[in-house]
């Protein structure tokens, strides 16, 4: 897989807008900015309410994931486009979603909807209508995903990526810095994480770095062993499928897994060991 | 200085262009070495809001045509920091 099968610009967005086996899909933190406007033609995913399961602390099963792309219209075989603000924060955490229930063609836009707006490109409020299709997702891969067991016992064993920012590693913070800091449970990190904010693998338009900065970043600066198995995690799931997708799906690691309970299942685990301050 | 509530350190502020306010734009929020740390798009009213930790930040917006302009701010807790930028 190489950076073109998964990464697509707004030109080429622009050039299969009225392309009918391409999908545009947006997906944000802030779930009212497509009401406000969205490419042309995009679909709206809404993290919460579509993504997650409405009793139960997990996201959307099989049948649920089925259901919600069936109603899109989205279908099988056809090229999905996810795109969002935040710097495609939701975005690639939709995209692993995608690659997790098995959809063949999925693509990011580069730099999400920022770019798209800073650089004035079209935007409308009309809702595509979408014929229903029959979706058919398969079994999640279970390779892609850590689950909370895994992660204690990959403590000093496998590479633990925290892509929190530096006050949210060390326990200044519970939060990023732009929402409420009202959780309860504890602050600190994973012992023998490496704290690699995600924003260092973009630019300050919302691309990607090449894959040359890349390497460099997670290997020559953070120290970041290859060869070893890795697990990626923020606060909710979502900044670290970013890192996800940067290790995995642009620079090809194979064995990239994305832990969605993060910190706030972790830091409210009775017993689990916890640091504060710097990595040691 | 408006209060906020007691653990909270926040900077918050709007921005303008010719004097109106820029909705179509981000804001965000860098620490005292210059790392990325949050960035939100701007409100209606050209608003934006951080919940931070005390110290000094800088926010910075980016505009459409590839304009951004820097301000510096200093937080703390149980305060909200104002920030007007004209873009």
């Amino acid at each position: 897989m190489s950076r073109s099968d998964v990464l697509v610009d707004a030109d080429w967005v622009e050039a299969h807008l009225d392309d009918p086996g391409v999908v545009l899909v947006e997906v944000d933190e802030d779930t009212t900015a497509y009401d406000k406007g969205h490419i042309r033609g995009a679909v709206k995913l809404d993290w919460r309410k579509d993504l997650q399961d409405p009793v139960r602390r997990d996201f959307v099963d099989r049948h649920g994931f089925e259901q919600l792309l069936s109603e899109r219209g989205i279908g099988n075989d056809d090229t999905v486009v996810l795109y969002g603000g935040n710097n495609n924060w939701f975005a690639a955490y939709a995209y692993w979603y995608f690659r997790l229930y098995g959809h063949r063609s999925v693509k990011l836009l580069d730099g999400g909807r920022k770019k798209w707006e800073l650089e004035s490109r079209e935007m409308v409020t009309a809702v595509p209508e979408r014929p229903r299709t029959s979706y058919q997702a398969t079994e999640q891969d279970s390779s892609l995903r850590a689950m909370r067991d895994e992660v204690i016992a990959a403590i000093g064993k496998r590479n633990l990526v925290d892509v929190r920012s530096p006050d949210e590693f060390t326990g200044k913070l519970l939060a990023p810095a732009h929402l409420p800091q009202e959780q309860a449970q504890r602050a600190g990190h994973i012992p023998t994480a490496k704290n690699i904010p995600w924003s260092k693998a973009a630019n300050d338009d919302g691309t990607f770095k090449t894959d040359g900065e890349l390497r460099t970043l997670y290997q020559d600066e953070a120290g970041l062993d290859f060869s070893k198995d890795t697990i990626a995690y923020c606060r909710i799931g979502e900044r670290s499928a970013h890192t996800w997708f940067v290790l995995h799906e642009l620079l090809g690691q194979p064995r990239v897994k994305n832990y969605d309970g993060s910190w706030t299942e972790y830091g409210s685990l009775v017993g689990v060991p916890i640091e504060l301050g710097e990595a040691r | 200085m408006p209060a906020a509530a007691s653990g909270e350190a926040v900077i918050e502020g709007h921005v303008t262009r010719a004097g109106t306010p820029l909705s179509a734009g981000y804001a965000r929020l860098l620490n005292d070495g210059g790392d990325f740390v949050a960035e939100v798009p701007l409100g209606e009213d050209g608003g934006f809001r951080f919940f931070a930790a005390p110290g000094t930040w800088t926010v910075r917006v980016l505009a459409p045509g590839g304009v951004s302009a820097d301000q510096t701010v200093t937080a703390g807790y149980g305060r909200r920091a104002a920030v007007e930028v004209s873009v």
